[in-house]
């Protein structure tokens, strides 16, 4: 049934709909509606056979869930940015032990400087951790993955984590079609753990394990995640066949057949390149959209297959990996070779800056005319970066750089992104508000 | 050979044997059905304390839930010399996630038990002074303040053993570590600092709170039963000598963890809700010097022979274990000894018991069973 939902709220009752058995939470912003939700309605009684665990920290989450996977339970928990580097060693852990656990992570910057807007370092900072991680292009794919990521993750006993856009969907109010009740009863069977903490059948689990087998352990995890290549393309269809709409699967391309130019994107920023995708092609010019929905396990065949042969590729990225560029960039070029002179990094909206239609169709324009270098950070301002250059060249006690920027702006707005910040829907520290 | 006369004064102790007791109390390890929860054949050091120490809890926890019993255990020792697979020695369900956060995990085990209606099986968390005290504290007092359904064990040999021996908040003033030299003016660890973690369990109000040494077996497993018996977060905090880090001949660990009984350095209580209820008493107290003596981390202290190379620490050393009794009340006769056993918790005036928890205090009642 459609709702007019937030996005955090159509993902709890989705989430609540999977009958998890333990819910652990520590609040962070973006990601406490979610949390909330599901706590208010184990409160109200609605959850029945449900524990919702206030925690003391994230690290503390993601090991009650451990333990709660372990001991037979569907455990569920979700966090964002500061909170997932917090919990990072026992994300690895998790995936290590080959846990199930499914977690929404509501994509937030990652601090220093704190900040509490959208971007994807955070998940960038964990892609190694043995996870599968999907990410959602609107609220009804969030909504859509999550009951996906539970059966996915107990075939494969693997965890997996829902990458939501913090604000931007976790935050924005929309029309989504909650799974009912039935619905998900049907297509996601109860837990049956691979591996059980159980005095009826004793086992060890989490032993040391040496180099004589360290490498085949790890590479079984591997082996998970390509087994998952497959599974995410099955499960994605039969959540279509069950609930009559197209959700989940690997990759999605938008309008590709032809294109000279494909743009490759995860999350949310795909809604927009879509609308600049649908302005170009109206103009005659051939450009195509890529959203990647699976980014680990990364499905290098169904990219190289989307884009093609002749298309340039241009990657547009909510993160990076400071001192070289591009993170899925790297991916996508490993996927469909030709290297920097096919593949382009565009670095954008970090930290919750506003990716405009116009920008993207600077971007594509000037991939069309072959004048897109091979990493751009969109819309930067360097008159910002070189008044800091400058001020760094001139003294040595130049201070810290976020405040000397921020008194730069305060004090008179220097470039086009000076007055370009988002409005959360409520301000930062305001009491009761969306604190840090 | 070092050899220990048996005393009389431990007439009427549990020292003696079990065939001086009545059947119902007899231990748990001279049950020919025990559950042997740690068995033969992992790799501790020769003497190891946390080795006898886990068996025996583990054992004693067996026997209390009727084997219905899942451990969790951080990473330290105990974790590595148990579980070098292919071999275990575990014959309980066992789980190892981290070094900080077996507290947290076993709070999920708990949780996962429970929803699923088999909270016939309970939960053991397991970890060193490390895993408890330091990076484990954020977790554990997480577990204590939830209250959740979770017996944590520390087994505390006083540093981070299985790194090589460094300094915990846990190590002893003036004992040296690798990263506490016997060096300088002021030799090993430095006085001032380091934690008293039942307290701070106290402090929490955590239900069952009880401090054992390995050389009071059959205490340490009545604590161990009375712990059992209550619903809800519950703190064991166990002295286990490590002759490796401490120094200490492998034949000496009994001794060692006995003596650092008598000197009043580690005392034996339990606590209810933050209140302390019964006080194991010394029974003959000796000088500080008698257990610095026997560990080569205090050698810059006080010579294997008993000469005090150091007296001013070992005054403050002493003034530490004086405090410690004064403050506990744990220089009462020793029962068997004529006096009267455990006249009172000096904390709360109440009666406690003879410092032998399954005879003694009103520990276990009023708790949810
Ligand atoms: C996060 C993390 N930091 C450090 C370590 C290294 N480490 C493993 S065991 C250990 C010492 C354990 O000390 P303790 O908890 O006292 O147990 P013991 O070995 O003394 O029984 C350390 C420092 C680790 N495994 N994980
Ligand atoms: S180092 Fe100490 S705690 Fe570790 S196994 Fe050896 S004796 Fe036991
Ligand atoms: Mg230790």
């Amino acid at each position: 049934m459609l709702r007019q939902l937030e996005g955090s709220a159509a993902v709890a009752r989705a989430v609540a709909a999977c009958r998890p058995q333990v819910v652990c939470a520590y609040p962070i912003t973006p990601q406490t509606h979610i949390v909330e939700g599901i706590g208010a309605m184990v409160k109200a009684g609605d959850l029945p056979g449900c524990r919702f665990i206030n925690v003391e920290s994230e690290f503390a989450a993601m090991s009650v869930a451990i333990g709660a996977s372990a001991g037979g339970a569907r455990a569920y928990t979700a966090t964002a940015s500061q909170g997932l580097l917090f919990m990072a060693e026992a994300v690895y852990n998790a995936a290590g032990l080959g846990l199930p656990i499914v977690m929404t992570l509501a994509n937030r910057a990652i601090g220093a400087p704190i900040n509490i807007w959208n971007d994807q370092s955070d998940a960038m900072a964990v892609r190694d951790s043995g996870w599968i991680q999907l990410f959602a292009e609107s609220n009804q794919a969030a909504t859509d993955l999550h009951v996906q990521a539970f059966r996915l993750a107990e075939e494969l006993s693997v965890p997996v984590m829902v990458c939501m856009d913090g604000f931007v969907l976790t935050h924005a109010t929309e029309q989504v079609d909650v799974p009912t009740q039935a619905e998900v009863d049907a297509f996601l069977p109860p837990f049956e753990p691979r591996q059980l903490l159980d005095p009826d059948d004793p086992c060890s689990i989490g032993a040391m394990v040496g180099p004589e087998a360290f490498t085949e352990v790890r590479y079984l995890a591997h082996a998970k995640q390509l087994q998952a290549l497959e599974r995410i393309e099955a499960v994605g269809r039969a959540f279509g066949d069950a609930f009559g709409r197209l959700s989940g699967g690997l990759v999605s391309p938008y309008r590709t057949e032809g294109a000279e130019v494909v743009v490759v994107a995860l999350g949310s920023i795909l809604g927009t390149l879509a609308d600049v995708v649908d302005d170009l092609r109206r103009a005659g010019r051939p450009v195509g959209a890529l959203g990647i929905t699976s980014f680990r396990p990364f499905p290098a065949e169904a990219v190289r297959a989307a884009v093609g042969d002749g298309a340039r590729v241009v990657v547009v990225e909510r993160a990076f990996s400071v001192g070289f560029g591009g993170v899925l960039a790297t991916d996508v070029a490993m996927a469909v070779g030709g290297g920097a002179g096919r593949v382009s990094t565009v670095v954008a909206g970090l930290g919750g800056r506003p990716v405009t239609e116009r920008s993207l169709a600077g971007v594509i324009d000037d991939a069309l005319r072959d004048r897109l270098e091979p990493l751009r950070f969109l819309d930067l301002d360097d008159q910002v970066v070189a008044r800091e250059l400058a001020r760094m060249a001139e003294r040595r006690r130049s201070g810290p750089h976020a405040e000397n920027i921020l008194r730069d702006l305060g004090g008179a707005p220097l470039g086009p992104a000076a007055g370009a910040r988002p409005t959360p829907e409520r301000r930062a520290g305001a009491p009761g508000g969306e604190g840090r | 050979m070092t050899t220990q006369p048996v005393r009389f004064y431990q007439v009427g102790s549990f020292a003696v044997g079990n065939r001086l007791l009545d059947p119902d109390q007899r231990t748990v390890q001279a049950d020919r059905s025990r559950s042997n929860a740690l068995t033969s054949g992992h790799r501790a050091c020769q003497g190891c304390g946390e080795a006898l120490g886990a068996r025996y809890v583990l054992d004693a926890a067996m026997r209390a839930t009727g084997g219905r019993l899942v451990a969790v255990n951080a990473t330290g020792c105990l974790e590595v010399f148990t579980t070098p697979y292919p071999e275990t020695s575990w014959q309980v369900p066992w789980l190892h996630s981290l070094f900080g956060n077996a507290a947290a995990v076993a709070t999920g085990v708990a949780a996962a038990l429970a929803v699923q209606g088999r909270d016939d099986v309970r939960v053991v968390a397991q970890a060193g002074d490390g895993g408890t005290v330091d990076i484990g504290f954020g977790c554990l007092s997480g577990m204590f303040e939830r209250d959740d359904d979770v017996l944590f064990v520390c087994y505390d040999n006083e540093a981070y053993m299985n790194t090589g021996v460094q300094r915990s908040a846990a190590t002893p003033p003036a004992a040296r570590t690798a990263t506490t030299e016997a060096v300088g003016p002021e030799p090993g660890n430095p006085f001032g600092q380091g934690k008293d973690l039942p307290t701070l369990a106290m402090a929490h109000g955590v239900r069952y709170v009880a401090t054992a040494t390995v050389a009071e077996l059959h205490d340490l497993e009545a604590k161990v039963e009375r712990a059992m018996g209550v619903r809800g977060a519950r703190y064991l905090h166990v002295l286990v000598p490590c002759p490796l880090g401490w120094g200490s001949d492998p034949s000496d660990t009994i001794r060692v963890a006995r003596t650092a009984k008598e000197t009043g350095l580690f005392p034996v209580y339990e606590a209810e809700g933050g209140t302390v209820t019964s006080v194991s008493p010394i029974r003959r107290r000796v000088p500080v010097t008698e257990y610095l003596r026997l560990q080569g981390r205090f050698r810059h202290v006080v010579g294997a022979d008993g000469t005090v190379h150091r007296p001013d620490i070992v005054e403050r050393l002493q003034q530490m274990a004086d405090a410690t009794v004064e403050r506990l009340g744990l220089d009462r006769p020793a029962f068997g000894e004529g006096g009267p056993a455990g006249t009172g918790s000096p904390r709360t005036g109440e009666a406690v018991g003879t410092g032998n928890p399954r005879t003694g205090g009103p520990a276990g009642e009023g708790a949810t069973p």
